[in-house]
């Protein structure tokens, strides 16, 4: 009998320049990705003194657009569509009923009434499929992303880096802000984001185009110490820097107000999905609450690891790693609201031994 | 690829024989998946193991995997740079990036493992 075959993973349009930069690739959400290349610790250490360049194609695009887009946008999320302009993106979510995440993303406005939303490689598929269950009207709904490859510049050096290749007037761009540009010569957009913590820029492209940005990109960065940085660098870094990653952070299991997004919730904007649960959780404040913590000596807690408080458990870690930044294992977990301040002790539970944790400010890092 | 005189596991450690001790280690196959290596935790010297038994743990960034010894002995030796340059199992697994040396017991634990040839084959079809 033969057996069912796996389907192939998807390839971004630089897979070749992995392979020619000797990535070490993973399957990711159904894409083939470089989890690395020289080494995740010194990619991470270059991102945080120099600069990186991460290939995130995989990433899902969904174009919003019609004189009912705004409308419709401001009632599927909880951040205020409203302040937007053409030029500027905000971080937000897509909220079930009970306010709890289908996933996060970037909505960036690129015109009037037209916008595109920047969604995890894992969830574009839930998340289409989300936003059109919704009646909606003068408002068309496409899924994008076989349109753009996605590159990422993050680093101090970033700027000085892309400024030789742009005609793009960088250092009036502040962040979230972004513009039509040509970078290398091509035409695409720039956009002052990231998932580092460091300054940097989030570069869209046409995918034939972006491997030929790519390799310029790395040719003129290197004096500048550049280096193609991979998933495993793009997780220690987003951890250090206190963002969530959807399975981790956040999940359907999770709101907004408990994952400590209380800046992405704009009770007062009007309806939207989930408004309800989040007002009755504001009012009366949320049980559980994310919090980061370190590593008292040695051993590195996971996700799943149970964490305790004075012998019982009372939550689960959400991430954990050894941060290159600080030497010493990191990581978030939810526990209860009241465990969720500097310096509360806990310990958690990896194979037979129990770690001792205390808890710290999120995030771990911020750039000066 | 892998060293000629060693013995392999499915666990992917490598052991070699020098008399009646028997060093063992992880293969570059493991530290290529396990990626940096951070902390590495070894047994304590005297410690007797049977063939199977877990004897420590090495962790990476992202990951966590336990070591076996594929025979039953005591703990003479441990390798003690791994304590301040874990990195040693990821750039000589097979030789420096050693972990620790065991006095071995029955020399008919011997006949499960794998010789390089079978192990490379072995390699090949994780993929």
């Amino acid at each position: 009998m033969t057996q069912p075959e796996r389907p192939t993973p998807k390839r971004t349009p630089l897979h070749d320049c992995h392979v020619k930069a000797g990535a070490k690739l993973v399957e990711f959400a159904g894409w083939e990705m470089p989890v690395r290349y020289r080494g995740e610790i010194e990619e991470h250490r270059t991102v945080r003194q120099a600069a990186g360049l991460f290939d995130v194609s995989h990433m899902g695009e969904i174009r919003v657009r019609g004189a009912g887009a705004a409308e419709f946008l401001q009632r599927l999320t909880p951040n205020d569509v409203t302040k937007l302009r053409p030029g500027r993106a905000h971080y937000s979510g897509l909220l079930t009923e009970q306010a709890t995440y289908i996933d996060d993303l970037l909505i960036y406005q690129l015109a009037e009434g037209d916008y595109l939303l920047v969604v995890n490689a894992a969830n574009t598929d839930e998340d289409l499929a989300w936003i059109l269950s919704h009646p909606r009207q003068d408002c068309e709904v496409r899924d994008e992303t076989s349109a753009y490859a996605l590159l990422a510049l993050q680093g101090p050096k970033a700027a000085d880096i892309l400024a030789r290749h742009t005609a793009v007037d960088l250092a009036a761009m502040r962040y979230y802000r972004f513009v039509e540009g040509e970078v290398c010569g091509v035409a695409g957009l720039i956009s002052r984001t990231g998932y580092t913590g460091e300054d940097g820029f989030e570069l869209f492209l046409p995918p034939e185009k972006a491997p030929g940005v790519w390799n310029e990109l790395l040719s003129s960065g290197a004096g500048d110490g550049l280096i193609p940085t991979g998933l495993a660098a793009r997780d220690t870094l987003r951890l250090e820097a206190g963002m969530a990653l959807y399975g981790h952070e956040i999940d359907s299991t999770t709101t907004p107000l408990e994952a400590g997004l209380n800046w992405v919730v704009k009770l007062k904007k009007g309806e939207f999905i989930g408004r309800d649960v989040l007002v009755a959780q504001q009012e009366r404040g949320v049980e559980c609450k994310l919090c980061g913590f370190e590593i008292r000596g040695r051993g590195i807690a996971r996700q799943g690891n149970a964490v305790l408080h004075q012998g019982r458990e009372v939550g689960r870690v959400t991430s954990g790693t050894w941060s290159p930044t600080f030497e010493k294992a990191i990581g978030t977990a939810y526990v209860p609201a009241e465990l969720a301040v500097e310096a509360t002790a806990l310990e958690i539970a990896v194979r037979k031994r129990r770690l001792e944790a205390v808890v710290v400010k999120l995030p771990f890092y911020q750039r000066s | 690829m892998f060293p000629s005189d060693y013995l392999y596991t499915e666990e992917h450690e490598w052991i070699r024989i020098e008399d009646d001790l028997c060093v063992l280690g992880i293969t570059d196959f493991a530290q290529n998946e396990l990626g940096e290596v951070v902390y590495v935790e070894v047994p304590e010297l005297g410690e007797t193991y049977e063939a199977g038994d877990e004897i420590g743990t090495i962790e990476s960034v992202k990951a966590v995997a336990e070591i076996y010894t594929p025979v039953g002995g005591e703990i003479v030796e441990v390798n003690s740079a791994l304590e301040d340059s874990p990195n040693l199992v990821n750039d000589d697994p097979h030789g420096d990036g050693w972990i620790v040396k065991l006095r071995f017991s029955a020399k008919e634990d011997l006949s499960s493992l794998m010789d390089a040839d079978r192990y490379q084959e072995y390699v090949k079809a994780q993929d």
